[in-house]
């Protein structure tokens, strides 16, 4: 059978398998619908989508179990255009884009769009400078580029560390995301979360290694795309009419969300007068806090002994008081108990409950307003650090080795070009649809929350704010029994999960949500825990350290390592170190500043050598991590900003830096020898059949 | 034509494209941002700076990469690429 042939049947036997697969899955759902309806519990209903999927994506790693080196490192180089991209789509898309994305945008507006933006504008790099040219290289890593096109073990090395701390960095935050779905659909505990998602990721990688990965992948984007359209579909049906909410979003419910917006900020209307009414109140917490801290840091430890004696004395009195309510009461002694211990945490409290409370005393930022700042300087801060961020996950994108190893897997070059296209129409998909989803929960909330009496809240309001308070927290400050907006705090992360109750969908929707979640979490994890591993395995150990391993000695090694690496990943998360929006920006700009400056010049620029590759990586890593260090205040240095840019954009500087570096690098050293020069034409140009007149044609 | 003439006339001709493709990817990415008040003036599905960053941008860059996936495969047939498989 010729290659083609061969090919065009496995694509019909494929997408027969999933076309069963996807509408199995519907049966699933279904089937869970009817128990909720016969009154199973919610609990188990929570259970059976987490397990079942988890279960799922299991079994087919262990179908595609596999011990040769070509189906564990690149799957066998024969997934179809179409199929790779929705593998990529998967493996692309993580927690912080099915779970994240839509709240960033609904607290944020327009500058959220950054990352729409910067997370599908990066595949026109990868297209057009990456995609297919790796795929013409064809070998198994990333860093096995970087020692072929650049000679020697220090670039390979190099470009190992860098792809493990960019992946662990990005890790971490699936781990986490696998961790909170988990526990929060089963009531699992947080750290049993963690492993239980883990062991679905191993048991699928540790057998089948990218063969096993690519097919769980391509089921995981199903189930994702399934579960993010279906209940905003729902929702936009509900208040638009419509079920294209990619466009009702913007011409039926965006033109009421401004109109509300002028209308709370307008403070002659009544619903703006009544949002004053909560406004002045926060502005006099913001007083009250200045004074605390400007006493605090000239009273210190007694200011705060005296503050407690001060609130202990206004409990007993109010307890002898036979006017005060029980109320007044319970606010007293909350207050005592919330007396800090010492000066610093105090300090670090009164300081962020002064930046919350500030931020709720302001008007309503308009939805579709970009920049939106006081003045025109803040604005310019605010448009400059949009573009900056915009850049770094764009380039980030093209430099993430996980995602660049996928491209190894096609058949072809031309089926890798064509592969980009279908990656980026698949996330495209779920792209589109977050920035209408937070619109439609923006309408929601402006509409059916507020101007709402407090004993009248819809059930989702009070279901999630019994969850947890950072999530949504809702209290009547000025006492007129209204909800009004600057009453209410709502934390990006529920927005997603939170719609198929706000849409008044069953449960069982709410359950195949968080399966998605799930299976956007775990398919990430997958990839990334895989190209750490390999690059352990098939870098160091075979490339570096034993040549001439057996193939089995390889692929052992190679899982033992995926097994050491994941516990790892999973001891770390449990550490919970920082922000999650944070780890994921840091893992772009890193990866930004350390491949892309090499890899692009690798095959652009013939004269790029080893010693520019070495500088340029180490340069753009250097300057990234330090201006990291130096600004993140996780790290406590706190230096003073370069040109207002947020430390989430460190690889605005890292990414000059390591073209700089290739660049002088390979100026100052001589040119790569015959050899490399001939591989690079290699990766450049197709085989050319010899005498062939194009004009003939 | 030798076979080195027609490797440079293919990778000018790659070059060429890439470079034109990269300029539009730079314009709309950061053109539409830059200028993203103006544009909000401007109603298309909503105010236009909102709606490139929403939408537009993303159709531009899949229009793109799809464009250029199909360009270069036929360069390759052009120039008689033997299908490099496996």
């Amino acid at each position: 059978m010729t290659s083609a042939r061969r090919h065009s049947t496995f694509f019909r036997q494929l997408r027969r398998y999933y076309v069963v697969y996807t509408l199995g899955f519907i049966a699933f759902v279904a089937a869970a619908g009817a128990l909720e309806m016969i009154g199973v519990p919610q609990k188990f209903l929570g259970y059976l989508f987490v397990f079942a999927t988890i279960l799922l994506y299991a079994s087919i790693g262990f179908m595609s179990k596999t011990a040769d080196v070509s189906e564990y490192y690149v799957a066998g180089r024969r997934v179809p255009a179409v199929f790779n991209g929705m593998a990529t789509a998967a493996d692309w898309m993580s927690a912080a884009s099915f779970i994240g994305m839509a709240g960033t945008l609904y607290v944020s507006g327009h500058d959220g769009l950054a990352f729409i933006m910067g997370w599908t504008g990066g595949y026109c790099l990868v297209a057009l400078f990456l995609a297919p040219y790796l795929r013409r290289f064809g070998q198994f890593t990333i860093p096995d580029f970087l020692g072929a096109r650049y000679g020697g073990n220090i670039p390979r090395l190099i470009g190992v560390s860098a792809a493990i701390l960019c992946s662990f960095t990005y890790v971490i935050a699936q781990i986490y995301g696998v961790g909170i779905i988990t526990s929060r659909f089963t009531g699992m505990e947080f750290t049993i979360g963690v492993f239980v998602g883990l062991a679905g990721i191993l048991v699928c990688s540790f057998l089948g290694g990218m063969k096993a990965v690519t097919w769980t992948q391509v089921a995981q984007y199903i189930i994702l795309i399934v579960a993010y359209s279906i209940p905003v579909v729902w929702l936009s049906v509900k208040h638009t009419g419509s079920p294209v909410p990619q466009i009702s979003a913007y011409t039926t419910a965006l033109p009421k969300v401004t109109a509300l917006e002028k209308e709370f900020n307008d403070k002659a209307s009544p619903k703006g007068e009544r949002e004053e009414s909560v406004r002045v109140i926060l502005r006099q917490r913001v007083a009250e806090l200045d004074a605390d801290l400007a006493a605090l840091e000239s009273g210190g430890e007694a200011f705060l002994a005296a503050e407690k004696k001060r609130r202990a004395a206004r409990v007993a009195r109010l307890k002898t008081d036979p006017e005060a309510s029980p109320r007044t009461i319970r606010m007293a002694e909350q207050a005592l108990r919330d007396v800090p211990t010492d000066p610093d945490e105090a300090r670090v409290r009164w300081n962020r409950a002064r930046v919350e409370a500030e931020a709720r005393a302001a008007p309503v930022r308009p939805h579709a307003e970009p920049f939106a700042a006081n003045d025109e300087e803040s604005r310019y801060v605010a448009k400059k650090n949009f573009l900056a961020l915009v850049f770094c996950l764009m380039v980030g994108t093209a430099g993430l080795p996980h995602l660049l190893a996928r491209f190894y897997t096609t058949p072809s070059v031309s089926e890798a070009r064509r592969s980009v296209f279908w990656s980026l129409l698949f996330i495209s998909l779920l792209y589109f649809t977050a920035p209408a989803l937070a619109i439609l929960v923006k309408y929601e909330v402006y509409n059916n929350v507020v101007g709402t009496a407090f004993m009248q809240l819809p059930a989702w309001v009070s279901n999630w704010a019994a969850v947890d308070k950072t999530l949504m927290s809702i209290t009547d400050l000025n006492r007129d029994g209204i909800v009004q907006l600057a009453e209410v705090t709502i934390g990006g992360d529920m927005i997603v999960l939170a719609t198929p109750e706000i849409a008044g969908l069953p449960y069982v929707i709410t359950g195949l949500v968080a399966a998605g979640g799930l299976a956007a979490a775990l398919s990430t994890a997958d990839g990334l825990l895989l190209t750490i591993a390999n690059a352990l395995s098939h870098d160091v150990y075979y490339k570096m350290i034993d040549p001439n391993a057996a193939t089995t000695r390889r692929l052992v090694i190679s899982k033992a390592l995926l097994l050491v690496v994941a516990l790892t990943a999973a001891w770390v998360t449990l550490l919970k170190p920082g922000n999650i929006l944070f780890l994921v920006g840091a893992a772009f700009s890193l990866a930004a500043a350390s491949f892309f400056p090499s890899l692009v010049l690798g095959i652009f620029w013939k004269r790029a050598n080893r010693l520019g590759a070495v500088l340029g990586m180490t340069a753009g890593l250097g300057i990234t991590i330090c201006y990291m260090v130096m600004t993140y205040d996780f790290f406590g240095i706190n230096a003073p900003l370069w040109w207002d840019i947020k430390p989430i954009a460190a690889g605005i500087f890292g990414i000059p830096a390591g073209f700089i570096g290739v660049i002088v690098g390979s100026l100052v050293s001589p040119a790569p020898s015959l050899e490399i020069q001939a591989m690079v034409d290699r990766v450049r140009y197709p085989e050319l059949v010899d005498d062939y007149d194009p004009r003939a044609v | 034509m030798n076979r080195d003439d027609r490797r440079q006339a293919y990778w000018r001709r790659t070059l060429r494209l890439t470079a034109v493709l990269l300029a539009v990817w730079f314009a709309v990415t950061f053109g539409s941002s830059w200028f993203a008040i103006e544009l909000n003036r401007i109603d298309f599905i909503g105010p236009l700076g909102y709606y490139m960053g929403a939408q537009g941008a993303l159709i531009i860059y899949v229009v793109l990469i799809w464009y250029y996936a199909r360009r270069m495969n036929a360069l390759d047939d052009e120039y008689g690429a033997a299908e490099d498989d496996e």
